[in-house]
């Protein structure tokens, strides 16, 4: 394909395992949305003639993202980044509240997440800044710039309320970290994970005595290098003051079903019939599946509709009911194939901000991926956010489409650049 | 290396959940079955249990439908409890105890909440059945017995209990089994198999039509109907007879090994263990420990067999060829033996040889015969092993095969059991030790089947069928090869003569010349049989058993019977006119001596059996 004078070559297998994705997605789409109605197949009522208008509309979106020039996005980022915000924020003004979130513009009959296109934005925003020449990671200054641009849409988002597609922007922390971050910020934000992850099992109280023990044993250990007490004091009382804080906000400030979904997680709450029931219906249906599943649209589970939100969050759980081991496995490695793919790319641009956007893009898609299959499949809490290119909705595989084709661009112009 | 970071995140990732899914989807199946269970719901439909027709082709066994309140635990929906209580006639903690068990039971599964209601409940309940969501009524099938004896033979049908379920899948809550006579023994073939459908459902537990078009529903399969061996008229004939008496008859056809006639008294009405009164009475029939209505005398009653064994004596006596049934040996009022012991006998002729001695019951004939045969071998052990193994030939001392489930083996000692009650080889023992195994008595014991069974052997002159109950199935010549197989004795056929001749001397001038039927050979054995039972901790004797076998006619017999009456004294006082009234009965279908038959039907030994529980001295054979 020729573009002007650039020479340029899209990476095709990205763009297999891309329309792969999206075909089998559908396929699940089409069998967890199926009824018994009268009404014909095309029938625009029906959710998944509603998802294929979208995939075809998604298609010339991306032959509209390619035909721009690479240059654009580079360009355009910052203005790109403060429109999405201001569509955040607008959201408190002209949002329209569905199922309990303030989350969608309604046009017409259409309606739109800009929260699932500020992610790209904010990965355009984040790659210009990071790949300045006046930017150095190393500077606490810089550093704090560019996790307030990755904050600020995350914020935006928490108070719709959507704490799950807010969490997704932790995934930032990757291209930052990729570009010269210090370890020490992942090492904290694991530790700062494993205390939250010990207090909400254990208790505020045990993990105190356990810091309290590490830090005696640790202390007594060094004592011939005469350390610092003090140094060691403050270490202790941070995780233990951290501790009591998660268990404060855990018990005052999540509301009920946040702490529930915790409580299922780390295994303290057995019920299923009540807010377990999402995760315990999904690992039935998954489970059911054995080696080969039960043949597409042959789901029991699936055809009786008690996975709530199969289509949307839940759309992995048909996979596993009808497709079984095998399919699963086929769908996890096309991810696990997209993503490494994608880093592969990012780490063969020529130019940083190139390479930081092809990281983001990755880590975002990863996350979700992550946060996603881990749900379902019971490892992880419930937190509502799609799995990338199969979640029914038009706004999130526009989201996605968007966010990996501009890298696909940007990857096709790495000729343009050599 | 901060080039690997994510890389290797997304490799773990992957590989944790390709685990997950595999733990999920392959290794725990548990996940399989919930499935199944929630969203499919099954729906039983339950065939008529097969008929129960005698020899002669009258029904015994047919059914009547029944109907029972079900419940599935997660479907129920709050009702009014008072105005279902009241339409079930319960008060409201049985329904919540019931309710309860349902829920441990399985909240998916329907479990029964009121079983058997009447036609009448039907009609009403059914009206009202909509309001109660969850509840419903299920149709089965109960038994309708058109006969009122036999009780013992057809058993009877029940609810499952939790152990069967355990052990049998096919099974659930609220299912009937067959749990005695031949409901049991043919259970499988009688049953059917139950229909099932399955429905798939919402999680709103809504149908939403069959689970994959139906492929996996089954339509049940109706019961098979089986013909028994037994004479309805015969056996209705004997339980008339035992009025007012304990004990046990069994009657075989020789020539086949079919079971004619199984009595046991006292009896009950079949109809009685069934519908909703089932528990009540049969909690009844259970807790009779003095009567023991349920315990089948003619199939589990192990007694001392007494002179009808002598038949057996005189047989070994021959084979091992210690006498011939020429010779005759006297009797000075009984056997003497070791220092001076006596084994006392009755007042008859002497000496006799062979016919004689059976005809006249003669003890001491036979202990020396017996001793005889035993002494025969240089040690008391090989002898007695020997007599063992002749008997053994006849399937005495075990079960003899027969198809119902209930039943004892008897006991035939052997020199194992002598070596151990004698303390050997401490102390030695002989074989006058043994000496009232010549005359039945002692330590052997047999059961009312085993004696008819040997009496059909000696009417077969040496061989026989194993006995059984079973004609036919659906009509059609089915029954097991087992009962095909021809089984012989380890006894000459030729011996066979001189004993049946005793036998049939029994009625001309022995015995049992007054129990003669006219027109109709028959040979038979009379015995009485010494018994104890424990008062308070002392063995107290108690009347002697009357005993009687007999086979007719002398050739090519068509009835071998043995005839147990409990404390009944002597043989030919009840068990011997028993059993020629159902000679007669059973050969000529009709009755000549109406004087005995009025004397044994109006007989009661009620008197007998009160004595051991007056708490008073009493006395025995009068």
């Amino acid at each position: 394909m020729a573009f002007g004078k650039s020479i340029v070559r899209f990476d095709w297998i990205t763009i297999v395992l891309f329309l792969a994705l999206v075909a089998i997605g559908w396929m699940n789409i089409y069998s967890a949305s199926l009824s018994d109605s009268t009404a014909g197949f095309f029938d625009m009522n029906q959710i998944y003639i509603k998802q294929l208008v979208w995939i075809g509309l998604s298609i010339v979106l991306i032959i509209f993202i390619l035909a721009l020039d690479a240059k654009f996005y580079e360009r355009f980022a910052s203005i790109i980044y403060i429109v999405s915000l201001l569509s955040l924020i607008g959201l408190f003004v002209f949002g329209k509240n569905i199922s309990g979130a303030t989350s969608w513009y309604v046009f017409g009959g259409v309606s739109l997440q800009p929260s699932e296109f500020a992610k790209a934005a904010t990965a355009l925003a984040l790659a210009k800044y990071v790949s300045d020449i006046q930017t150095n990671m190393n500077e606490f200054r810089h550093q704090l710039f560019a996790f307030l641009i990755i904050a600020l849409p995350a914020l935006f988002i928490v108070p719709q309320p959507d704490p799950g597609s807010a969490l997704v922007y932790a995934a930032f922390v990757f291209p930052l970290y990729r570009e010269g971050l210090h370890f020490v910020y992942l090492l904290l934000g694991f530790f700062a994970a494993a205390l939250f992850v010990s207090t909400l099992a254990f208790g505020a109280i045990w993990v105190m005595l356990a810091v309290l023990l590490a830090t005696v044993l640790v202390f007594l250990k060094n004592r011939k290098r005469r350390p610092n007490l003090l140094k060691y004091a403050t270490i202790a009382i941070a995780c233990i003051g951290f501790a009591f804080s998660v268990s404060y906000i855990f018990n005052n400030v999540f509301e009920q079903r946040h702490r529930d979904r915790f409580n299922i997680v780390l295994g303290k709450e057995v019920d299923a019939k009540g807010i377990g029931y999402n995760t315990n219906q999904s690992e039935i249906a998954i489970g059911s599946g054995g080696w080969f599943g039960k043949g597409w649209t042959q789901g029991t589970q699936t055809k009786g509709n008690f996975v709530p939100e199969q289509h949307t969050d839940y759309i992995f759980s048909t996979v596993g009911e009808e497709w079984g081991f095998a399919g699963s496995l086929v769908v996890v490695a096309l991810f696990v194939g997209l993503i490494l793919r994608t880093l592969v790319l990012a780490e063969r641009q020529k130019n940083q901000f190139s390479r930081v956007y092809g990281y983001s893009v990755a880590a975002i898609l990863f996350l979700h991926f992550f946060v996603n299959v881990g749900m379902v499949t019971g490892l992880f809490p419930t937190v509502g956010i799609p799995l990338p290119f199969f979640s029914y909705g038009g706004s999130g595989l526009w989201g996605f489409t968007i966010l990996l084709f501009i890298f696909v661009r940007l990857d096709g112009s790495n000729y343009y650049y050599t | 290396m901060r080039k690997l970071l994510l890389l290797s995140l997304v490799l773990i990732t992957g590989v944790v959940f390709a685990g997950r899914l595999f733990y999920l989807q392959i290794y725990d199946t548990s996940f399989k079955q919930l499935s199944d269970n929630n969203a499919i719901k099954v729906i039983y439909d339950y065939p008529q249990r097969g008929y129960v027709f005698d020899r002669n082709g009258d029904l015994l066994v047919s059914n009547q439908p029944s109907y029972d309140v079900m419940v599935i635990p997660r479907e129920v929906q709050p009702f009014d409890t008072l105005e279902f209580c009241n339409l079930l006639k319960l008060n409201k903690e049985s329904l919540e105890t019931i309710l309860e068990k349902a829920r441990v039971y399985s909240p998916r599964l329907p479990s029964p909440v009121i079983p058997q209601l009447t036609k009448a409940e039907y009609a009403y309940l059914s009206e009202k059945m909509h309001k109660y969501e969850g509840f419903y009524i299920q149709k089965r099938s109960l038994r309708d017995y058109q006969v009122s004896h036999s009780a013992n033979v057809l058993g009877y049908i029940a609810e499952v209990n939790d152990r069967i379920i355990d052990k049998n899948p096919y099974y659930q809550m609220g299912d009937l089994i067959g749990m005695n006579g031949i409901e049991r023994q043919y259970e499988d073939v009688l049953r059917g198999v139950k229909g099932v459908k399955y429905i798939q459902k919402d999680r709103f537990n809504r149908d939403i039509g069959p689970y994959k078009d139906g492929i996996f529903d089954t339509l049940p399969e109706r019961g098979k109907d089986i013909t028994l061996t037994i004479d309805a008229q015969l056996q209705k004939y004997a339980e008339e007879l035992m009025v007012n008496k304990r004990g046990g008859i069994v009657a075989i056809e020789p020539a086949t090994g079919e079971i004619l006639s199984l009595v046991t008294a006292p009896y009950y009405d079949p109809a009685l263990l069934v519908g909703r009164e089932r528990s009540k009475n049969f909690t009844k029939l259970y807790y009779d420990t003095i009567a023991k209505p349920l315990f089948d005398r003619g199939l589990s009653g192990e007694y001392p067999p007494g002179s009808p064994f002598k038949t057996l004596t005189a047989l070994i006596g021959l084979e091992e060829g210690v006498i011939d049934a020429e010779e005759r040996i006297s009797c000075h009022g009984g056997y003497v033996y070791g220092r001076g012991r006596k084994l006392g006998c009755h007042h008859h002729s002497s000496p006799l040889a062979m016919v004689g001695g059976i005809a006249n019951s003669c003890n001491a004939y036979f202990c020396t015969v017996y001793r005889r045969a035993v002494e025969k071998y240089p040690t008391p052990q090989e002898g007695i092993d020997r007599w063992n193994n002749h008997l053994s030939s006849f399937g005495l001392g075990d079960f003899l095969g027969y198809d119902l489930p209930s039943g004892r083996p008897g006991f035939i000692p052997d020199a194992k059991y002598y070596n151990k009650i004698h303390d050997y080889p401490e102390r030695r023992w002989y074989a006058t030790a043994t000496i009232s195994n010549a005359i039945g008595q002692g330590e052997i014991s047999l059961t009312p089947m085993q004696m008819a069974h040997f009496t059909a052997t000696i009417a077969n002159r040496g061989w026989y069928y194993k006995p059984h109950i079973i004609k036919n199935v659906e009509k059609v010549d089915t029954i097991p090869n087992v009962y095909k197989e021809k089984h012989h004795t380890t006894i000459d056929p030729q011996y066979f003569t001189p004993v049946v001749d005793g036998m049939h001397d029994v009625y001309n001038n022995g015995t049992a010349t007054r129990l003669r039927i006219p027109d109709i050979e028959i040979c038979g054995k009379t015995g009485t049989a010494e018994n104890y039972t424990k008062i308070d901790g002392k063995r107290v004797q108690l009347t002697d058993h009357s005993i009687f076998i007999a086979f007719a006619p002398k050739d090519n017999p068509k009835i071998a019977i043995a005839v147990f009456v409990e404390n009944g004294y002597w043989g030919s006082r009840w068990a011997g006119r028993i059993a020629s009234l159902m000679i007669e009965k059973y050969i000529k279908g009709e009755i000549t001596r109406t004087d005995m038959e009025k004397f044994v039907l109006e007989g009661s030994l009620e008197e007998e059996y009160a004595k051991p529980h007056s708490g008073e001295p009493f006395r025995i054979n009068i």
